[in-house]
């Protein structure tokens, strides 16, 4: 009976945890479901873009650059490249969630920022805990991401002039909203200046969406030599 | 297949090829720290380009307009530490009335 209320206990604070995360940022879909309709994708492909892709920055960064004019060869290789980390935390996750045939291939999917993220946080609480926390994280993320997307691809499909109600600027907010808790000290803060002086410059000598890619460089010779 | 289909399938693919990679692959594979340094520099730079371009370029012009203003008030809503949502919205409604009304 104690054994059994101190679980429960504990359990109910993973998932608070785990909801006070899924849910702002599954309502966050929201501004990306819009934001691919304004940039000219359907209800549709914005919808799956969120089931099949389900990762933030790689799906605003494939609208991103075909609203830019970009081609998709670009598009993908934003996303891909903004997609290694998921990888990365897969490798980090695998020791601890020891998950086998379907449940691999469905944990993998919910392998992002947010279910990892919690997950590790509960680390002083044991591997049940971060196993419950991320799989806690990871479907609400799932679910309300996906809800969420389907509304605001919904409501920019019925509204005219996406600039006059700001969506327009609402993508690059987005965008900087992502980047700003990775600008913890100056050298992350050096790299994002340069990529955006990199980017800026080549713009009008590159096709659209090249410009974007070719910051990888940034990262490569700071990354490196640090 | 238009191209917006093959933006989708594709990168959706390939993101989910990496995830599924990451369970697969040990995790010494990718302990050489400077490969690790490398990709948490790669967001940084990728998103960092991303709100130049979508801010100030149209097609391969570099242009200063409304979106600009959006932008510096996520900034500051940013830093302010408000919710996502109040960023976004923020955001959208001061780029919205200087469109609209400047």
């Amino acid at each position: 009976m104690g054994q059994n209320s101190c679980v429960s206990f504990e359990r109910r604070t993973v998932l608070r945890d785990s909801l006070s995360v899924a849910i702002p940022v599954g309502s966050y879909g929201a501004a990306f479901g819009a934001a691919a309709v304004a940039g000219g994708f359907s209800v549709l492909q914005a919808c799956a873009l969120s089931l099949l892709l389900f990762s933030g920055a790689s799906q605003f960064a494939v609208v991103g650059v075909m609203a830019g004019g970009g081609t998709p060869l670009s598009a993908i290789a934003t996303g891909a490249l903004l997609g290694i980390r998921n990888g990365l935390y897969g490798m980090r996750m695998a020791p601890i969630l020891k998950l086998s045939g379907i449940r691999r291939f469905l944990g993998a999917q919910i392998t992002i920022d947010e279910s990892t993220g919690v997950a590790l946080s509960q680390e002083s609480r044991g591997e049940d805990a971060m196993r419950y926390g991320f799989f806690a994280t990871g479907i609400g993320v799932f679910i309300f991401w996906n809800l969420f997307t389907f509304i605001g691809a919904l409501g920019a499909n019925s509204i005219g002039d996406p600039s006059s109600w700001g969506l327009d600027a609402a993508v690059p907010a987005a965008f900087l909203g992502l980047v700003w808790p990775r600008l913890v000290n100056n050298k992350t803060r050096i790299a994002a200046l340069l990529s955006v002086l990199l980017a800026l410059s080549l713009t009008p000598f590159l096709g659209a969406g090249l410009p974007i890619i070719a910051t990888v460089l940034i990262a490569l010779v700071i990354g490196w030599k640090s | 297949m238009n191209e917006l289909w093959i933006a989708t399938l594709g990168a959706s693919a390939i993101c989910y090829l990496l995830k599924i990679l990451g369970y697969s692959l040990p995790e010494s594979t990718l302990n050489n720290p400077r490969i690790q340094r490398v990709n948490t520099f790669i967001p940084i730079v990728l998103l960092g380009a991303l709100v130049a371009v979508q801010t100030l370029t149209i097609d391969s012009e570099v242009v200063v307009d409304h979106r600009l203003i959006g932008v510096l008030v996520a900034a500051i809503a940013l830093k302010m530490r408000v919710s996502f949502p109040i960023m976004m919205i923020s955001a959208a409604l001061s780029s919205a009335l200087v469109y609209n009304f400047v």
